[in-house]
């Protein structure tokens, strides 16, 4: 049939399908009782900083609605912060203030919104809106990070980051995000965003899709994309590699940014990361999945860890 | 976690024994396994007229029917106001017995029977008692003798068995322009008395019953008196009145053996009256009244009140739309928004109707959206907020409601159906879908819930599961099984072909 693809051909090309990620291996290598970690952004990180992990520097965290009320005082002194639901999933909820005019706050979209808005949206974080159960959850308030001027040229508004697959403490895959008009700014595959599959030996760029199709440049700033060769790759692979000792889930998705002053910073840990950075790789994850599950029995530290990814034939582009 | 062979071992075990117990069943109550099955049934009906007499204790003795060869005896009932009643075994027959100590004036007694055609069971033929009790009510005199032996001698010599025999007899007997001897012995006497004495001198086995002849939709029948010759084990029927014994009436045996139909002390002037009616009811039906004491009718559904009944059709319906959603979400891998949302939806289309409810929902979601986006600018806390959308849902279905009945359509009332927390719910996670991930989210979202609810509809609404379901229960065992089963699927979803089809080219 036209428009699909036979599943003979689709395990050939050793991509990995929802059910197998869910049962072979999220449910197999991701404890349970670990969830919350990751869930919740703010325990991730105060872990990190446990661990000497970069995240982006917390301001305040807004636990209660009578706080609320305490926000244009505590707003006043900072003018560019983003503000999480500690609970949300897939970004939901996530409000990103770039600027202040006059007593007007500047949203990464340009939009300009006033502080009644803001405490409406931290009162909808308490009471539960965007986190995963529906349960009560608390507003965290973090600096906003500086995209690396790498990207200048990549990326409309939002900042882009990286998602790097680390299996059992071996990275074996990675993308760069980069939001557009389209994801309004958001840097989800499905929302619009440009999903650009990174070469996990080098950093270089191999192939980018938006919305499911292959694109050449970025569709806003119209740059070429397979241009794009990320400094320091070594130091992500060894940051994302690190997060498993830090969060024990043997299938993790790390999100990485790049600050324009401080470097790599984890933004947040995902026990569940979805498949389209497959799409965005134009390569399956199974080969490498099962390539590693032979070897993990042998414990590495994650610098020797990430060498023998750098080394191994099977996770070249 | 379970090794995959265990996993199928469990699985197949579950199926398997799900099978079973629904064969077991199957051979215990003979509950159809489809429902189309259908059975002829008559009620029947017969009434007792009477005149009490005063300061008397009443006693009514009547007889009453039991299984034969041809129908069983599902139901009986007696209903009759300030009398005891009570069923008993007299002789080898069947009596009902009212009894009242005092009595005045006109008395109706009502006694009824649902009975059904069944051919498929080997009757519980009483055993035959191969002798013959012969009863001289009747003596020949001296002319009549003569007679009787010329009848039976030409009936002898026309026939070959008991069977021929009795037939060419009824034949001499109720011939229009009838023999000499004939005419003489009829000619004070009752034609059933002849033929039971010409019968009784032959000596075949036989005997004198009541029959009542089924024809739909009568009344104030009476019963007829029948025939019956033994003949290898099996008691046939012979109609006295039907000369050549055409195979066309539908005689029910009420009163075997010449027993007296009614008995009375303390009343007079007692007459009997059959009506009947004719029911072409599902097979079920009449499983469900012949409860039994097996074990699987003590664990039947059909023990609870019929109210508690139809409550539970629609629950052991519930597990097929989460079997189909299973199926859609892990196989297909169609979007819905909440995870069961649809099964509940298709609850509601099966109490609306497919189209209408669809109608429906998409109309009370849309607006509800709409309003929902006025809400988001009140700055309301959530469990406020998905408050008032229940109220304004509740005011839309009144709403619908009105305009229905303005229009003359029954469409508004069935909204009332929907389950409006659900559907408040879902306005709200739509909304939040609505301006984070765009419209489109919410078109896939809502189309795929409305697809996967569609689905679930039409298979709860069909009448064989829905007949398999309720009444075998146990089938429910291959529901978990293909759940569990589906659960541990680990091969792509369809539409992933359709997601990776990029890498056809690789």
């Amino acid at each position: 049939m036209r428009g699909f693809i036979t599943p003979f051909s689709l395990k050939k090309s050793g991509i990995l399908g929802m059910n197998s990620r869910n049962i072979e291996f999220i449910s197999r290598y991701n404890d349970r009782k670990l969830y919350p970690l990751v869930d919740n952004k703010l325990q991730t990180k105060l872990l990190a900083q446990e661990h000497g992990i970069n995240t982006p520097e917390l301001l305040f965290v807004v636990r209660y609605q009578h706080d609320v009320y305490k926000l244009k005082e505590k707003l006043q002194n900072i003018s560019s912060f983003a503000i999480k639901p500690a609970c949300g999933s897939g970004g939901k909820g996530i409000l990103v203030i770039r600027a202040k005019e006059g007593d007007n706050f500047v949203k990464a979209s340009g939009a300009v919104i006033k502080l009644e808005d803001i405490t409406r949206h931290v009162t909808n974080i308490l009471a539960g809106l965007h986190s995963l159960s529906g349960d009560q959850d608390v507003a965290i308030v973090e600096t906003l990070i500086e995209a690396d001027s790498l990207f200048d040229e990549y990326s409309y508004q939002g900042v882009p980051d990286i998602r790097i697959i680390v299996f059992q403490g071996y990275p074996v895959m990675a993308m760069l995000r980069l939001s557009t008009k389209e994801s309004d700014g958001k840097a989800n595959l499905h929302q619009g965003a440009v999903g650009v599959g990174i070469d996990i030996k080098t950093g270089k760029a191999i192939h980018a899709v938006m919305q499911g199709e292959k694109i050449l440049t970025h569709p806003d700033t119209k740059h070429t994309l397979d241009a794009i060769v990320i400094e320091n790759w070594e130091e992500l692979l060894l940051l994302a590699s690190s997060c498993y000792e830090m969060s024990n889930l043997g299938y993790l998705g790390v999100d990485i940014v790049l600050d324009k002053n401080k470097g790599a910073m984890v933004l947040e840990l995902n026990a569940r990361p979805g498949l389209s950075i497959q799409v965005a790789n134009s390569k399956g994850l199974l080969p490498r999945l099962r390539e590693i599950e032979k070897i993990s029995k042998k414990r590495k530290n994650f610098r020797e860890r990430v060498d023998f990814v750098r080394n191994e034939a099977l996770f070249s582009r | 976690m379970i090794s995959n062979k265990s996993l199928y071992i469990l699985t197949f075990s579950m199926m398997i024994l799900g099978i079973f117990i629904a064969f077991m069943r199957y051979e215990q109550t003979h509950i159809p396994f489809l429902a189309s099955e259908k059975k002829d049934v008559w009620m029947l009906e017969a009434r007792v007229d009477f005149q009490a007499q005063e300061n008397t204790p009443v006693n009514v003795s009547l007889s009453l029917p039991s299984d034969t060869v041809d129908y069983k005896l599902y139901f009986e009932q007696s209903v009759s106001a300030g009398y005891g009643f009570s069923m008993m075994q007299k002789d080898g027959l069947k009596r009902g017995e009212w009894s009242v100590r005092q009595a005045k004036g006109k008395q109706t007694l009502y006694y009824k029977a649902q009975i059904v055609q069944d051919f498929s069971d080997q009757a519980s033929l009483e055993e035959a008692k191969p002798h013959l009790e012969v009863k001289d009510d009747i003596l020949w005199n001296e002319a009549e003798s003569i007679a009787a032996k010329e009848i039976l001698a030409l009936a002898y010599a026309k026939s070959s068995d008991d069977i021929s025999f009795t037939r060419e007899l009824i034949k001499i007997l109720s011939a229009k322009h009838t023999s000499k001897e004939g005419s003489i012995l009829l000619a004070k006497r009752n034609y059933i008395d002849v033929l039971n004495k010409l019968l009784d001198d032959s000596g075949i086995v036989h005997k004198v019953s009541l029959a009542l002849e089924l024809e739909d939709g009568r009344r104030k029948q009476s019963l007829t008196p029948v025939i019956e010759v033994l003949s290898k084990n099996e008691w046939i029927l012979f109609d006295p009145n039907n000369r050549l014994q055409e195979e066309n009436k539908n005689f029910f045996l009420w009163t075997r053996g010449g027993k007296s139909l009614i008995e009375i002390t303390g009343g007079t002037n007692a007459t009997v009256h059959f009506s009947m009616i004719k029911q072409n009811m599902p097979a079920l039906e009449l499983a469900k009244t012949h409860v039994d004491d097996s074990g699987f009718s003590l664990f039947s559904v059909h023990r609870l009140p019929i109210e508690e009944q139809s409550l539970f059709k629609l629950l052991l319906l519930l597990p097929i739309g989460a079997l189909i959603t299973v199926f859609m979400r892990l196989i297909i891998g169609v979007k819905t928004s909440g995870t069961f949302m649809p099964v509940l939806i298709a609850m509601a289309f099966l109490q609306t109707s497919l189209f209408l409810g669809m109608l429906n929902f998409v109309v009370l979601v849309g607006i509800g959206l709409i309003l929902r986006s006025y809400l988001s600018s009140l700055n309301l806390l959530l469990v406020a907020r998905i408050a008032t959308i229940i109220v304004i849902v509740i005011f839309m279905v009144a709403f619908m409601t009105l305009i229905g009945y303005e229009l003359g359509f029954n469409t508004g009332m069935s909204v009332a159906f929907f389950p409006i927390i659900i559907l408040a719910w879902t306005i709200e996670r739509m909304s939040i879908l609505w301006e984070e991930e765009g419209p489109q989210e919410v078109l896939i979202q809502g189309s795929g819930s409305l697809f996967v609810a569609a689905l679930a509809y039409l298979a709860m609404v069909n009448g064989y599961v829905a007949h398999l379901f309720f009444n075998f229960p146990e089938l429910h065992l291959i529901v978990i099984a293909l759940m569990i089963l589906m659960g541990r699927y680990t091969g792509y979803r369809l539409l992933e072909l359709r997601r990776f089809r990029e890498f056809k080219s690789i």
